[in-house]
């Protein structure tokens, strides 16, 4: 079952240049402890700050990477890379992509919509969590 | 159960093999029905004979088997300082000498060995001693303070083993042999010859075919020389004999029972004496009249009058001689059948007299055409005693080339060999190859119920490799090998980003001069990297170009705990630990310590690495909180980093009274000698001012002891989940040495070590302390100059992590709570009270601040 909570609006929180590649910032966005991270190849992703496992406000501060994950394709098994951020605190790793713990998949954090716009980067609504 | 119905045995000797006797009959239930006496002449319960020359580095309390004085089961009582002068075998009493007596159903005689002093006149002057008892060593101790030279007469394993000792001390030695060779019961002409020649380039001056005529005294009543035959008087301060040891027999030789023609107490098999209920075990008795100088043939006879008492059937029936020993640092070994006794006997000799090598294999042909092996020599490389000895009573036929066992590796030496499952892995335990693979296999249930994980398990569990040691290096192969069959490969790729170890991964940096993440991850790697990699990568390129770790994208690198020098706590925040160098601090800083954490609201603990933490700091804080601490003259103690934390001290010859050296002083010096050095894992040291040891320093990575002539220098020890006691690299150093041997020391293991590998375990993996010693030491590589260097440059270069970041706009950019909103307290920050100061306190879900601009319906 799919529960939708959205926000019309935009934050903008910074520039693209102030998070370095592979790195992190925390963002206020309406109120919430906000994680936006950037990758090598540029791509922009925002999650939760909060951490499920810790229980603390601190996803950004973690280390990004990338972890190789065999998932079922239309080809059969194919490897894929996936961009993660890795929790300072007790080093679980999150799919920066979907928010889903990539050592548990019952576990995940919310993901919020964020794009750049002219070198700009605005954090959107709180995506749509399943709920389980 | 009426009292007297249970039974009375007493042992005679608190010994190695008394202590075993005792240990015995409890775990296998024979005080059940007996309550044991244990009488013992020494002042202290029984301790490890064997390791005693380690006397000298680790103390008694280190020996020990019982250093409680007690046994854990309340039916055995132990009693010290009581010599047992006569026993009466009709009565079935033994007496005391102030005359009390005990009566015994059964009766123990334990009573060891005593060393054998030749009728020499002036054999009972000052300063000549025997090397038996702890008392002895700290009488030889107390005399080579002020002695020049001494002799050790008497040129055997014990002999040597005194000598070195001797040599250790500091004291010009002698050793001097009737025989004409060293240890004539254990080598033959050659060897003898090639281990005289190493001991000699050691410094020690070695006599052998001399006797020793008459020792001279002074006016004291003390050693002033030793003449022997037709030589002149030989000028002395110590004396010490090493010449054959006696068996203990002389109650029982005045109480009627049988004596061996040689000395001993006469036992048969079961190692019962002439009396039914008299037995005799260890070096005190004489199965089939031959005494046994070793403790494994001592500890078979107590497991066998054990198992008598119980009804069973044990035997002893013969043990085996071999014996492997370092000797001043020559390893010697010899085994089996040495000298070719047996019938058509064939000798395989390999000698490399340039260095120093000699080895000989004894072996005979079998049935079938092959050859099995009955014992060898080996002297100045000995690698070989742990799969040879094995093979030897095996049954196993040897390769068609047998010399290959002997020859240096790189001449087709070093072949692998499956031993049979029966043959004995290890002599001291009696522990079989199939029980050590039965400890590792998946339905053991040794260890906790399950299989052991490694060697040094299975050394804790089966007791294989826990005595002298000599058989580890094959435990650990025959483990390994056994997991290698089962298909458990030991994968050692740092993480799926890196097909290569810590180590290849510090090369491949080191040699190709990389020092950016992005370039080592494209020319070496897959992928982008992960938490794994990525601070090992940052600790690489720290230790080689010691930058500032958050320069330019290695930040993204770092740990969180390096990426803000402060350590996250579970709550989100950071605790802040000042560097307090040695643990000395003026109340000055004391006092902007706590000013700093009423400031800013702060948690203060001390540590038990002797320093101040203030805990609760927001990560948007840090910057004032250091640049408070830096202005009053402090530093990072980076309490964060794989890197150097502590050198903890006493203190020392400054103040206490039994200090002497500075230990403070010294703590102080290397802690700020070797400060933000980066490391595969964390780095502690400790500092004491003499031997009572109150810093600890054996439990760190570097301990350093004072001695009344220098510093001991011990490595490779820590606390944690698994603690281990740092051993003796080198003694009585100078101030310079002691520096010189730990920049080499510690700059080696960062080359090396894996990934969070602490300094024990990698001293495990690279071949043990003999190797650091090699190298460190003894500089066998010939890198020592580059490693100091190495740490030089890391000297030189040294700045301090905090003072750089506030003086740094751009690295200061990131300590904002939020990027958007840097004056913002994250609310998700809670704390609560405890004891009159904060606490960190955990929420369930994610705390909200309330929007702050409109947003649409939830
Ligand atoms: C703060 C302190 C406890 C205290 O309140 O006293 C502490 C706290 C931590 N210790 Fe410790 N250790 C502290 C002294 C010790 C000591 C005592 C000592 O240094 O004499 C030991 C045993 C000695 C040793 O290291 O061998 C010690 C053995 C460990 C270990 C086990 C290491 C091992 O090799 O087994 C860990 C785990 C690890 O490092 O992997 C550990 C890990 C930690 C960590 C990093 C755990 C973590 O991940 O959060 C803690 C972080 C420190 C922080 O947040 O500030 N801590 N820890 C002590 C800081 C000392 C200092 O001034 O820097
Ligand atoms: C320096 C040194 C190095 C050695 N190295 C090795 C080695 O590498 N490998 C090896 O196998 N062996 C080695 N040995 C030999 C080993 O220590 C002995 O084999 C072992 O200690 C014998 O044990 P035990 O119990 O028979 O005798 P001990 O350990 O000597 O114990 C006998 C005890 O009985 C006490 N005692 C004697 N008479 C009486 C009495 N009348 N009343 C009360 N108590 C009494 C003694 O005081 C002593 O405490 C070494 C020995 C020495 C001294
Ligand atoms: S180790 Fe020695 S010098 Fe240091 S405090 Fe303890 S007793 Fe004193
Ligand atoms: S042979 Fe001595 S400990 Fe194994």
């Amino acid at each position: 079952m799919t529960s939708l909570e959205r926000t019309s609006i935009e934050t903008v929180v910074c520039r693209l240049d102030q998070i370095r590649k592979e790195s992190g910032v925390t963002a206020l966005v309406a109120g919430e402890a906000v994680a936006v991270f950037r990758t090598y190849d540029d791509q922009v992703y925002a999650l939760s700050n909060f951490d499920p496992f810790g229980k603390a406000s601190v996803l950004s501060r973690g280390i990004v990477g990338t972890k190789t994950v065999v998932v079922d394709g239309v080809d059969g098994r194919v490897e894929e890379q996936v961009p993660f951020v890795a929790s300072p605190l007790l080093k679980q790793p999150f799919d920066l992509r979907t928010g889903i713990c990539l050592d548990n998949a019952e576990v995940s954090v919310p993901t919020y919509d964020v794009r750049v716009i002219d070198g700009v980067v605005a954090v959107g609504a709180q995506r749509g969590t399943i709920a389980t | 159960m009426a009292p007297h119905l249970r039974k009375q045995l007493v042992v005679v000797g608190h010994g190695m093999v008394g202590h075993r006797f005792v240990q015995a009959a409890i775990e296998r239930g024979l005080t059940e029905t007996y309550d044991i006496i244990v009488l013992g002449e020494e002042p202290r319960p029984a301790y490890d004979r064997v390791a005693l020359t380690s006397f000298f580095e680790v103390g008694a309390e280190a020996l020990s088997y019982l250093p409680e004085g007690v046994y854990d089961d309340p039916r055995v009582s132990l009693h010290l300082e009581s010599e047992v002068v006569a026993m009466d075998a009709t009565a079935q009493t033994v007496t005391l000498a102030n005359g009390k007596a005990f009566a015994y159903d059964e009766l123990v005689l334990a009573t060891g060995a005593a060393p054998f002093v030749p009728p020499v006149p002036g054999k009972d002057l000052g300063n000549v001693f025997v090397y038996r008892t702890i008392e002895d060593l700290e009488a030889i101790r107390e005399a080579s303070r002020t002695a020049k030279a001494g002799a050790v007469i008497g040129g055997g394993l014990l002999g040597l083993e005194a000598a070195n000792a001797l040599h250790q001390l500091g004291v010009k030695t002698h050793v001097v042999e009737m025989a004409p060779r060293l240890m004539a019961v254990q080598i033959d002409e050659a060897g003898g010859a090639t281990l005289k020649r190493h001991v000699e380039d050691l410094g020690l001056s070695i006599h052998t075919g001399v006797m020793t005529e008459l020792i001279d005294g002074d006016a004291d009543g003390n050693v002033s020389g030793i003449k022997f035959k037709d030589e002149d008087t030989l000028p002395l301060d110590i004396v010490i004999f090493s010449a054959g040891i006696r068996p203990r027999d002389l109650i029982a030789r005045e109480a009627g029972l049988d004596i061996a023609e040689r000395g001993g107490v006469l036992v048969n098999e079961d190692c019962r004496t002439s009396d039914e209920h008299v037995w005799a075990i260890g070096e005190c008795a004489a199965p089939g009249g031959r005494m046994y100088g070793l403790v494994a043939p001592g500890y078979s006879m107590a497991e066998v009058v054990v198992d008598q008492l119980l009804g069973g059937e044990g035997q002893f029936l013969g043990a085996d001689m071999s014996t492997k020993l370092k000797l001043l640092g020559v390893d010697v070994a010899s085994f089996g059948d040495a000298f070719a006794t047996t019938e058509d006997a064939l000798e395989l000799v390999f000698a490399d007299a340039v260095a120093g090598i000699y080895k000989k294999l004894v072996v005979a042909e079998n049935a079938t055409g092959g050859y099995e092996l009955l014992g060898g020599i080996l002297v100045g490389d000995a690698s070989a005693y742990g799969s040879l000895r094995p093979m030897v009573g095996s049954g196993m036929e040897l390769p068609a080339n047998p010399e290959e066992l002997i020859l240096p590796a790189g001449r087709g030496g070093g072949v692998e060999l499956g031993l049979p499952d029966e043959a004995q892995i290890c002599s001291c335990n009696n522990v079989t190859k199939a029980e050590i693979k039965a400890a590792v296999s998946d339905d053991a249930t040794l260890n906790d119920g399950g299989p052991c994980s490694d060697a040094g398990c299975v050394t804790k569990c089966t007791k294989a490799g826990s005595t002298c040691g000599s058989c580890k290096v094959v435990v650990k192969k025959i483990v390994e090998d056994h997991f290698a069959a089962s298909g458990k490969v030991v994968d050692k790729s740092l993480c799926e980003h890196f097909a290569m170890t810590r180590q290849e991964l510090f090369d491949v940096v080191a040699v190709h001069g990389y020092n950016r993440f992005d370039d080592i991850i494209e020319g070496h790697g897959k992928g982008r990297g992960c938490d794994i990699c990525k601070p090992a990568v940052a600790s690489v390129l720290a230790s080689l170009l010691n930058h500032h770790v958050l320069d330019g994208a290695n930040a993204t690198l770092q740990d969180t705990n390096d990426a803000y020098l402060a350590n996250l706590q579970k709550n989100g925040t950071y605790s802040v630990v000042p560097r307090i160098p040695g643990g000395e601090i003026t109340p000055d800083k004391l006092i902007v310590i706590g000013q700093v954490a009423k400031e800013f609201g702060l948690y203060t603990k001390i540590t038990g690495g002797q320093r101040i933490d203030l805990f609760g700091a927001r990560m948007e804080d840090l910057p004032a909180i250091w640049k408070q601490l830096v202005d009053a003259g402090m530093e990072s103690g980076h309490a964060y980093g794989k890197s150097l934390r502590t050198v903890k001290s006493c203190v020392g010859s400054t103040w206490c009274r039994y200090g002497v050296q500075d230990s403070v002083g010294m703590a102080i010096e290397l802690e700020l000698r070797y400060r933000g050095l980066r490391s595969p894992h964390k780095l502690k040291g400790g500092v004491s001012g003499c031997a009572r040891e109150c810093a600890e320093a054996r439990s760190k990575d570097f301990g350093i002891i004072a001695t009344e002539k220098g510093w001991n220098l011990y490595v490779c020890g820590n606390g944690g989940a698994i603690p281990s006691h740092a051993q003796l690299l080198a003694g009585d150093l100078d101030n310079e040495t002691l520096i010189k041997y730990l920049d080499r020391f510690l700059m080696y293991y960062i080359r090396t070590a894996d990934r969070l590998q602490r300094t024990s375990y990698w001293m495990d993996a690279i071949g043990g302390l003999d190797r650091i010693r090699e190298v460190v030491v003894d500089d066998a590589l010939g890198l020592g100059a580059e490693l100091e260097a190495a740490m030089d440059t890391h000297v030189d270069s040294y700045f301090d992590e905090w003072k750089a970041t506030i003086e740094d706009p751009e690295k200061l950019a990131r300590f904002v709570s939020f990027v958007n909103a840097p004056g913002t307290p994250d609310p998700n920050i809670t704390f609560r009270e405890e004891r009159g100061q904060i606490q960190a306190e955990l929420n369930d879900g994610p705390v909200s601040l309330g929007s702050t601009i409109p947003v649409g319906a939830p």
